[in-house]
């Protein structure tokens, strides 16, 4: 039991840490440009294609950080050349705009690499285990995207809360038109922030691929749970994502483990559901087997109890 | 004047447009997932399904007539198939080809049984090539069902039979998809080895949400405070290769019973982990002849690359057996073809094959295999492919069936 519960803690956290580098990217690019980004996740996608492109020419680490870098490319030429047309026609025309342009992008990754997983397996010189918790191994490249997760969230904190180019972020958002009058290059304040949202979910797939399956369907694989943990974070606020993460990455990895059933709850309460009643097929449902809608679950119950989310300023 | 010229030309152009091709064309329809999360199974299918009407086009085609296979996709959902159904037969086709998804299976098997009975003259054939749940030539058979891939429970009544001979076994942890094939697998399984080895602990016994599932590492952890020393799983696609992913990266050392171990990237996934635990059960692995089967290289040559490794031995199978039972009727009506297809037996490099005329069940040779380093041909550039452990005799395979089929007089 203590063996179970230690390493579904430990996975719980691993799986938290990838939601947060997959969603700290959105968060920066909705808390300071209001715009909900749904080709966020294909970003993620084309990071983790980029590395394992670029990995097989130039080795890991260069990849690791050219592959974000291209990402930003890619970013800043969509909010240039497309979002900033899209932004004066209001939310919905930019929401549209991103939701076209997440098919787009899947269509055009299965052009150029094919409807297959690409072989992405782990680099060599990150392929050892870690240590040992109770016979299981930890992988290395679990450890480093722990690492990089939490160095994403330490950056966006202290640039957005702590540097002078964060104030001209955060005031650029609420007042566009003082900052420009006081000199500031707002457009171009606005293509940065998408560039290092895109950069950020960029380097989220990198290390995500390996956990994950490279393939075209990836973004469409993650995309839910991205928003799942944006809402319940509260939407743009950075440190209600990552608590939002670490809480869906626990629940869901500890509902894995626990093979009880709304009829074991009854059996303990003294109830008796006869086998002939409709519902008992549902009571029998194991919440293991339910585990992967946990998430969606809180979202609603989010969405009814506090529609701003954990830690957000505004609502959903 | 004009009127009365029309009169005249509109007969012709008709004639022109439709005599001539359709005397020599026989319309199959091909139904199943050509895009989102499993196009890459329904293409690859799809390539195999069209090599091999190719070479019947090419040695003349049936009875005269070259087949043009026909595409519908039905991205594995039910609803959308029997929408595709409707057009493929409105389209004039008489046979029916799907294998991806069980559920889809059932649907078109009932909607093919409705509309043969509503349109005699005009009977639709459904030929199956990989849907296993076992219902479909049991209590759901019906004459219009053909199916060429052994079901869930001749391939568990294979891998439990290697696994009752093999001493070391002593616990087994269950993990399926939660669908009909997954319950029908986990179902199987307990119920064979209670009956082989009733000394074999079952240990576990999980169903998971069907392609949903990201990350398996929770999975993984249970498995391993288990402490079972074999997983049977039946998962396929995504399920498969990221279950095996979760179990390397924990280091999870168990014998991997699988259906689908062979399924794209499952081997790139394991690795060298996967030496001697990864085993699958299978109608054909590459190192099942001495030398790699002729057409399977002419495939290889025509579809190169790693997402085109050769998966569907089956479809030989069945477009052979399809020609041959098309020409022992004499006919391409599809009611004089599955009269002669019942009970036809036809020789393959692998042995003997039959269709089974009471439930219309395939019987082919079975093979339960380990992934292993000393093979003459390998799987996905990765040096390691499969070994024969043990081969099942296709008459060896057959099961009790409940079916009772009503034929057309």
């Amino acid at each position: 039991m203590l063996e179970l519960a230690t390493v579904s803690i430990l996975n719980g956290v691993v799986y938290g840490l990838l939601l947060f580098m997959l969603t700290s990217g959105l968060t920066l690019i909705f808390s300071m440009m209001g715009v909900l980004n749904f080709a966020h996740a294909s970003l993620f996608m084309l990071g983790a294609y980029f590395s394992w492109q670029l990995g097989r020419w130039i080795g890991f680490w260069p990849a690791l950080v050219i592959a974000p870098l291209l990402c930003g490319l890619v970013g800043a030429a969509i909010e240039r050349y497309g979002l900033r047309h899209v932004h004066k026609r209001g939310h919905v025309a930019e929401i549209l705009f991103t939701f076209g342009l997440a098919y787009v992008i899947e269509e055009l990754v299965t052009m150029i690499w094919g409807r297959n997983a690409v072989a992405n397996s782990v680099p060599k010189v990150i392929d050892f285990s870690l240590f040992q918790v109770f016979g299981s191994s930890f992988p290395a490249y679990k450890g480093l995207m722990m690492a990089i997760s939490v160095a994403m969230f330490v950056f966006l904190y202290v640039a957005l809360k702590r540097t002078r180019i964060g104030l001209v972020i955060q005031a650029a958002l609420t007042h566009p038109h003082m900052v420009s009058a006081l000199g500031h290059d707002v457009p171009g304040v606005f293509v940065l922030v998408f560039a290092v949202g895109s950069a950020l979910a960029g380097l989220a797939g990198v290390i995500g691929g390996f956990m994950l399956l490279t393939q075209p369907t990836l973004a469409h694989a993650v995309g839910p749970i991205v928003f799942v943990v944006v809402v319940v974070g509260g939407l743009g606020s950075l440190a209600g994502a990552l608590i939002a993460s670490m809480l869906i990455g626990i629940l869901q990895t500890f509902a894995v483990a626990i093979d009880y059933s709304l009829l074991d709850l009854f059996r303990t309460l003294g109830i008796v559901v006869a086998r002939s009643s409709p519902l008992h097929d549902f009571y029998a449902v194991k919440l293991s087997t339910a585990a992967p809608i946990v998430p969606y679950l809180l979202l609603v119950l989010m969405l009814v109890v506090r529609p701003r989310g954990l830690m957000g300023r505004r609502d959903a | 004047m004009y009127s009365h010229a029309r009169k005249l030309v509109a007969p012709a152009i008709a004639g022109m447009l439709f005599a001539a091709p359709a005397a020599a064309e026989l319309k199959i329809a091909f139904i199943d997932p050509l895009s989102g999360g499993a196009a890459s199974t329904g293409i690859l299918a799809q390539k195999t399904h069209q090599f091999y009407i190719d070479a019947i086009n090419a040695a003349g085609g049936v009875n005269g007539e070259k087949i043009t296979l026909l595409s519908f996709d039905n991205k594995v959902n039910p609803q959308e198939s029997l929408i595709q159904l409707k057009k493929a037969i409105d389209d004039g086709a008489r046979y029916v080809v799907q294998g991806n998804g069980s559920s889809v299976a059932h649907a078109i098997t009932e909607a093919v049984l409705k509309h043969n009975e509503r349109n005699p003259g005009k009977e639709v054939v459904f030929l199956n090539y990989a849907a296993v749940d076992p219902a479909l030539t049991n209590e759901k058979c019906n004459f219009w069902h053909f199916r060429f891939d052994a079901d869930a429970d001749m391939k568990m009544a294979a891998m439990t039979d290697v696994m009752a001979k093999d001493g070391k076994v002593k616990s087994v942890y269950l993990i399926n998809q939660d669908y009909s094939f997954g319950k029908a697998v986990a179902a199987a399984a307990k119920g064979m080895l209670a009956e082989k080895r009733p000394d074999i602990r079952i240990v576990g016994d999980e169903l998971h949400p069907l392609q949903k599932v990201q990350d398996f590492s929770p999975y993984v952890a249970k498995i391993k405070a288990a402490g079972t020393d074999t997983v049977i799983t039946g998962n396929w696609s995504n399920d498969m290769v990221l279950l095996i992913k979760a179990g390397k990266d924990a280091g999870l050392k168990v014998a991997w019973e699988t259906y689908y171990g062979g399924s794209p990237g499952t081997v790139t996934a394991i690795g060298e982990a996967g030496v001697d635990t990864l085993k699958q059960v299978s109608e054909w692995h590459k190192n099942a002849t001495p030398e790699l089967d002729a057409t399977v290289a002419a495939f290889a040559k025509r579809y190169p690359g790693a997402e085109n490794e050769y998966t569907y031995w089956r479809a030989k199978t069945m477009w052979e057996i399809f020609a041959g039972a098309a020409r022992k009727a004499q006919s391409n009506d599809p009611v004089k073809v599955s009269r002669a297809l019942e009970g036809m037996k036809m020789q393959t490099p692998l042995g003997e094959v039959e269709m089974r005329a009471d439930n219309h069940q395939l019987l082919q040779p079975l093979y339960v295999s380990t992934l292993s380093r000393n093979v003459k041909y390998d799987v996905e550039n990765s040096g390691l492919g499969w070994k024969t452990d043990a081969k099942v005799e296709a008459r060896s395979t057959s099961l009790p069936t409940t079916c009772k089929m009503e034929r057309p007089k």
